[in-house]
């Protein structure tokens, strides 16, 4: 794990486009670095590319125009075995006819190592994941968890510095799937490897990432770290697809001192931040978070637009509450509030008037319908 | 749990031990079961299980020489094979083989025996017919002496003892199960004559001939035995019995019905019996000492001659021996299969497993129609799939004709490929090969291609990811395709047959004549019967080896 | 006999009250095996379409079996359900039912109709019944034919059978039959062996040695047949040069098809074809049987039959009745085998010594071609 030169482009994207059929692209001029060390997820919608990228860094896939480069060299005609690349796949794809011990040596054997180095890298491996006690079994006979443990250690066993992995939790149930997260990340931060890893589940994302590459349409919507992501999504599609978020639509009044005034198709008149709105009379999205919406006045500024809300249905949900409002013609509004001992809790029925501050509501482009 | 603190049987809620009433309610389910299979289960015993356990059978079984040569068995069961038996051997064979020409069963052991001994088949043909013409002597010499003897009634009168006289019933059913035995059947009612007890005694084997002749002629002929003129074997029997000065001294005590007949026929000299002579005299095959051994060879109800002969073995006198070289021809067979089986399964794997894969890859459209495409040939007759081989490799056949085209090959040494091994494994092959690529075309198809990228991302490049990794997942598409075409191969004969020549031919083809035209079926079964433990063994063996649970049909 | 007075009696009811009792004394179809080709086609026009003509309401059914009849009826047997009410079969095959007791015993004086000169159906066949179960139809043999354009140029036709076994003078591949019977015969002959001393010789282990070392000169130019269309087949595609089969199957291939075929009739090896009648047949069906048999075996219609085909009627006094061929109008007495121009050195196949020998010399056949 030497420190070789330009760390901040470890794997690098450069224009990077791909087509199956010659007629439409599905990764469109991709561009990304990523420095040694980082884990960067490529999130996104099925469809998106991000599979797309992850295969053609794999070399299973090529490229059809750009350059993929790792470690400062051009990998487009190195086929995948020389890329010395692991790979974590869906479905694990152990191979059945092996044990255990036999597929984590397997990527050992074609590499020529000596049977005394190998048994020692298997074991090792197999320690890391805690499952030393099954190098005999096969796959066949594990749990789905276990497999798991195998294929991250074979990915890993023959220490390359760059582990790929596609969807690799899609398979467990929630509990264990919330404690693998944990177990990769804790693991590739121990070991130093760079990790791209591929998901459609935000939440995995959020949780293990570096930084996230969310994908939408063949494009990097945006890049960035999880809480950058979720706090300032840099458009309406990223605001949508990262966590919850109520939207408001209609048109910029005024923007003034940062603060754009959004005057909504019903009249009323807010505030927010605007991010890619440009000047009055732009049609925009407005995106506010749940739990950053306030219905205690107190806690507002005072010279704060409020709006006025019908609450429509009350949900507890242990950890917290999570209330359904009428907002500006729109039944879908959502505000989540902790539950604490002074937290009230609104009735159905009651008319209550909310607001926000204004740089937790963000003013976005508007879909294209 | 608070049963588990009782002492004996676990009971159910109506007091009933809860295994019995475990067992119950499975066994309801089973029947239903059962019932639900049953149709199948019938008509695999029927149509499967019943004809290779009669297959089993017929390849040892041997009963036509007891039944029907009994008594002649009998006295030969001391006779040492070194010369002809004596008369006490001809007599029976005299009884035994009017009886079985009488009912026409004497060629039949003509030709089963003619398979052991070439000549046997003729001694019986034309012997049977010389039966009468030997017996007839005596007829003629009783009939002189007492005209009474022309007479069915006189008969029977005599034979029964009159009425009211003890019957010897033990001799007629004897007769009749013996005559059943011979014609396997099995006669229904009741017999009409039963000897007199005490004649039976004086008389032993003219009440026995009698009997013979009652019984034949109430259930085969189907005439009544009161109206029938005895045959000419009865006469002989009584001139037999009239032999024994012991017998003229009781008759000339007896009182019974016919007692003047007789007496005036002991009184009389009949012509004397010398039933080896007459026998020297029909056929002189039965001075050779050679049939005598191989009606004794082959005596016994049980025989494992037809599978020696199967393994190119014969019994002989000293014991068991393999045959002289010019008559073997099984192991050459036998060998000959077995390699032609393998090479056709090779071929079908070297030429089925790039098909199967190009299939399991293609997108599934393409797939489908390139299936039709190998399941082609099952849509065209056997018969001319294997002619269209002959017409393109014949000498004057397309490829020739091509190659001579092509000025690779001279007109004048035109490539021999047909009615030789090659013919036949390129034909058989052909033939073959949908059943080599279905099963590894399903298997290779639940191959995820996944595991070929994992082996290249893990290193290994295309060879090692497919030998190390695709191929073994692949062995049980092998596997299944292999046992299907090597045992279906191995049972092959129209094909062999037809392109097959003198060197191509397999040991079904055996099989084949042997049922059809040469009638040893004995032999066929013992033939088939190999074959059938050859293809468990080599089963048994690829379980051990691969393992049967390897093998997968999709 | 009892059958036979049954039937007699039968036959005399019916004199006096009519055909309507016959027609429901006997069975009302036929189920009739032979071995199809032409020469099932020339028993139907010449005497089974006749005879339906005759009888309206009879059907006749064929089944193309002959080839296995022998197994297929110990096979019913066995089952105890025959099906067949008539079989052709080869001569041999029919000794061989005969003595398994699967064909029925015939009286033929009594069974079939006399010669239209009042002479008996007995005398009529002669020594054609060679098994008392056997009604002989037709005298064909086995016989070679060759390519005339392949004849050597500057040499003669083979004119002898044993230019068979010449490959000096006749280079070329033969197709022989995937059996002993005549290709031994003719080995011998063609090694020497005066014809009457033929089945002496084979009978010992020597003779045996010597009829396959003469074959063995051959061998490797030997194509072995098991099917009669076989050798007509090769000599048209040019596969061999001649080749032994059955002379009507070379008629057609001459005649017929015009192919450049001659025949070869020296040491032809005559055989005979014929009917059995199943043993065992319900009293309706065999009515119905031997009522066919009388006019299907009678003087005109085996005569007729050689109008289809180039086969000899069994009967004497059949063959001065042989006339043209039906569709090519020629005169076909010259094509039978029984013509004396054809039959100047004829082998006679012994069926008895056969009937012995063959499951022996079968098995040290096929153990010499397998080698």
């Amino acid at each position: 794990m030497a420190d070789t030169g330009n760390n901040d482009a470890f794997v690098a994207f450069e224009r990077v486009q791909k087509s199956y059929d010659g007629e439409t692209l599905v990764v469109k001029d991709l561009n990304l670095t990523m420095p040694k060390g980082e884990f960067l997820t490529m999130l996104g919608p099925s469809g998106s590319g991000k599979t797309t990228c992850l295969m053609m860094l794999a070399g299973f896939e090529t490229a059809t125009h750009g350059e993929i480069k790792l470690d400062g060299v051009s990998i487009n005609n190195i086929p995948p075995h020389k890329r010395g690349i692991g790979m974590v796949f869906q479905n694990y794809a152990l191979f059945p006819h092996m044990t255990i011990a036999e597929n984590l040596s397997f990527p050992l054997e074609v590499r020529k190592i000596g049977k005394s180095d190998r048994e020692t890298k298997v074991k090792r491996a197999l320690e890391m994941v805690e499952m030393g006690a099954f190098g005999g079994r096969r796959p066949s006979q594990l749990s789905g968890g276990q497999q798991q443990r195998v294929a991250l250690a074979r990915a890993l066993v023959f220490e390359p510095e760059l582990v790929l992995m596609d969807e690799p939790l899609g398979a467990l149930d929630k509990q264990l799937r919330e404690k693998m997260q944990f177990e990769i990340t804790h693991l590739a931060h121990n070991l130093g490897i760079t990790v791209v890893y591929v998901t459609h589940d935000q939440t995995e994302a959020l949780t293990m990432s570096d930084r996230v590459a969310v994908f939408n349409d063949g494009r990097i919507q945006q890049i960035a770290p999880p809480d950058e992501l979720y706090e300032s999504p840099k458009n309406s599609f990223v605001a949508q697809f990262i966590g919850e978020n109520n939207t408001l639509e209609g048109r910029v009044k005024e923007i003034k001192n940062g603060i754009a005034v959004v005057q909504l198709d019903n009249g009323d008149l807010i505030d927010a931040k605007p991010v890619n709105v440009e000047k009055p009379g732009d049609r925009t999205l407005v995106s506010i978070r749940p739990e950053r919406v306030e219905f205690n006045r107190d806690r507002l500024k005072p010279d704060a637009h409020t709006l006025k809300a019908e609450v429509l249905e009350f949900i507890y949900m242990g950890d917290i509450f999570r209330t359904r409002l009428r907002v500006a013609g729109s039944d879908d509004f959502i505000i989540k509030t902790r539950n604490a001992p002074d937290q009230r809790r609104l009735q159905p029925g009651e008319q209550i008037e909310i607001g926000w501050l204004p740089e937790d509501c963000r003013a976005l482009d508007a879909p294209q319908v | 749990m608070s049963d588990s603190t009782h002492t004996g049987p676990m009971l159910a809620a109506d007091g009933t031990p809860l295994k019995r009433s475990l067992r119950r309610a499975l066994r309801a389910q089973k029947m239903r079961a059962l019932a639900l299979i049953a149709p199948l289960l019938i008509f695999v015993l029927l149509t499967f299980i019943a004809p290779i356990v009669d297959m089993l059978f017929r390849s040892v079984e041997n009963q036509i020489v007891g039944n029907t040569l009994p008594m002649t068995v009998e006295e030969l069961r001391d006779w040492e094979a070194t010369e002809v038996p004596d008369e006490q051997v001809f007599r029976a064979l005299f009884f035994d083989l009017f009886l079985a020409a009488e009912a026409k069963e004497h060629t039949k052991l003509g030709s089963r025996l003619n398979y052991e001994k070439s000549g046997i088949s003729s001694l019986f043909r034309t012997s049977g017919r010389d039966m009468g013409d030997i017996g007839e002597v005596f007829q003629d010499a009783l009939e002189e002496i007492d005209p009474a003897f022309e007479e069915a009634s006189t008969w029977v009168e005599m034979m029964s003892g009159g009425a009211g006289a003890e019957p010897n019933a033990r001799l007629m059913s004897n007769q009749i199960a013996r005559l059943e035995a011979l014609e396997a059947t099995t006669f229904s009612g009741d017999a009409e004559f039963l000897p007199g007890a005490a004649i039976s005694d004086i008389l032993p084997n003219t009440a026995r001939a009698y009997a013979a002749f009652a019984a034949f002629t109430q259930f085969v002929d189907g005439k009544s035995v009161t109206k029938e003129e005895p045959w000419e074997a009865v006469y002989a029997a009584l001139a037999l019995d009239l032999e024994d000065p012991a017998t003229k001294t009781a008759v000339a005590s007896y009182a019974g019905p016919g007692a003047d007949n007789l007496r005036a026929a002991a009184a009389a000299t009949l012509p004397p019996i010398a039933m080896r002579d007459a026998f020297f005299e029909s056929n002189k095959d039965w001075a050779n000492v050679t049939f005598w051994e191989t009606i004794k060879t082959y005596s016994p109800p049980y025989t494992t001659g037809y599978f020696l002969n199967a393994v190119d073995m014969e019994k002989t006198p000293q014991g068991i021996a393999l045959r002289s070289e010019d008559e073997r021809i099984y192991g050459i067979l036998f060998q000959r299969t077995m390699f032609m089986s393998l090479m056709i399964t090779f071929s079908c794997v070297a030429l089925g497993y790039p098909v199967a894969w190009i299939l399991a890859n293609l997108p599934t459209r393409t797939a489908n129609l390139l299936m039709i495409l190998v399941l082609l040939p099952f849509w065209t007759s056997l018969l001319v799939r294997t002619s269209a081989w002959k017409v393109m490799l014949q000498q004057q056949g397309v490829i020739n004709d091509v190659l001579v085209w092509l000025g690779l090959v001279a007109d004048e040494s035109r490539l021999v490929m047909i009615n030789n091994q090659f013919g036949t494994i390129v034909a058989m092959t052909h033939i073959l090969l949908p059943f080599m690529i279905l099963p590894m075309y399903s298997v290779m198809q639940t191959i995820p291609p996944s595991y070929l990228r994992a082996a290249k991302s893990l290193g290994a490049n295309n060879w090692t990811a497919f030998w190390r990794v695709y191929f073994p997942q692949s062995v049980p598409g092998i596997g299944a395709g292999s046992i299907l075409v090597f045992i279906l191969a191995i049972g092959y004969y129209i094909t062999p047959e037809i392109v097959g020549g003198t060197t191509g031919t397999f040991i079904s083809n055996r099989i084949a004549y042997h049922i059809s035209s040469s009638l040893n079926w004995g032999l066929a079964a013992a033939l088939g019967t190999i074959l059938l433990a050859v293809v468990l063994i080599l089963y048994w063996a690829y379980d051990k080896i691969v393992g049967i649970d390897n093998v997968k049909l999709g | 006999m009892k059958l036979t007075k049954t039937l007699l009696a039968t036959t005399a009811l019916t004199v006096a009250a009519g055909t309507a009792v016959t027609a429901q004394d006997m069975a009302n179809s036929l189920t009739i095996v032979s071995w199809g080709g032409a020469y099932q086609a020339s028993q139907d026009k010449a005497y089974v379409q006749p005879y339906l003509a005759a009888n309206p309401g009879v059907t006749a059914t064929w089944d193309e079996s002959s080839a296995e009849a022998v197994a297929k009826l110990r096979a019913m047997n066995e089952a105890g359900n025959i099906t067949w009410d008539l079989v052709d079969v080869v001569a041999s095959d029919s000794m061989r039912l005969c003595d398994e007791g699967l064909a029925m015993e015939i009286d033929h004086d009594e069974m079939l109709a006399a010669a239209p000169d009042g002479t008996s159906a007995s005398d009529d066949f002669g020594d054609l019944i060679v098994s008392d179960c056997f009604i002989p139809q037709i005298v064909y043999s086995t016989t070679f034919g060759y390519r005339t354009d392949m004849v050597p140029a500057g040499t003669e036709p083979p004119s002898s059978v044993c230019d068979v076994f010449d490959l000096a003078k006749y280079p070329g591949k033969r197709s022989l039959q995937k059996r002993p019977i005549d290709n031994m015969e003719w080995a011998l002959y063609c090694d020497g062996v005066a014809k009457d001393e033929i089945y002496d010789v084979l009978g010992t282990d020597e003779g045996v040695e010597r009829a396959l070392a003469k074959l063995g000169t051959i061998k490797d130019q030997v194509v072995w047949w098991s099917a009669g269309a076989e050798t007509p087949q090769l000599l048209a595609d040019g596969e061999v040069f001649m080749g032994s089969t059955f002379n009507g199957r070379l008629f057609s291939a001459i005649a017929e098809q015009n192919q450049p075929i001659a025949m070869l009739w020296d040491m032809q090896s005559f055989d005979l074809d014929g009917w059995i009648v199943p043993a065992g047949l319900p009293a309706d069906r065999l009515a119905r049987v031997m009522d066919f048999l009388k006019f299907a075996t009678d003087t005109q219609r085996l005569a007729d039959q050689a109008a289809y085909i180039s086969y000899g009627p069994a009967r004497t006094s059949s063959a001065p009745l042989v006339g043209k061929h039906a569709d090519l109008g020629i005169d076909m007495a010259p094509h039978m085998p029984t013509d004396p121009a054809n039959a100047g050195n004829v082998h006679i196949y012994d069926y008895e010594w056969w009937a012995d020998n063959r499951d022996d010399l079968d098995a040290k056949f096929q153990a010499w071609l397998a080698q």
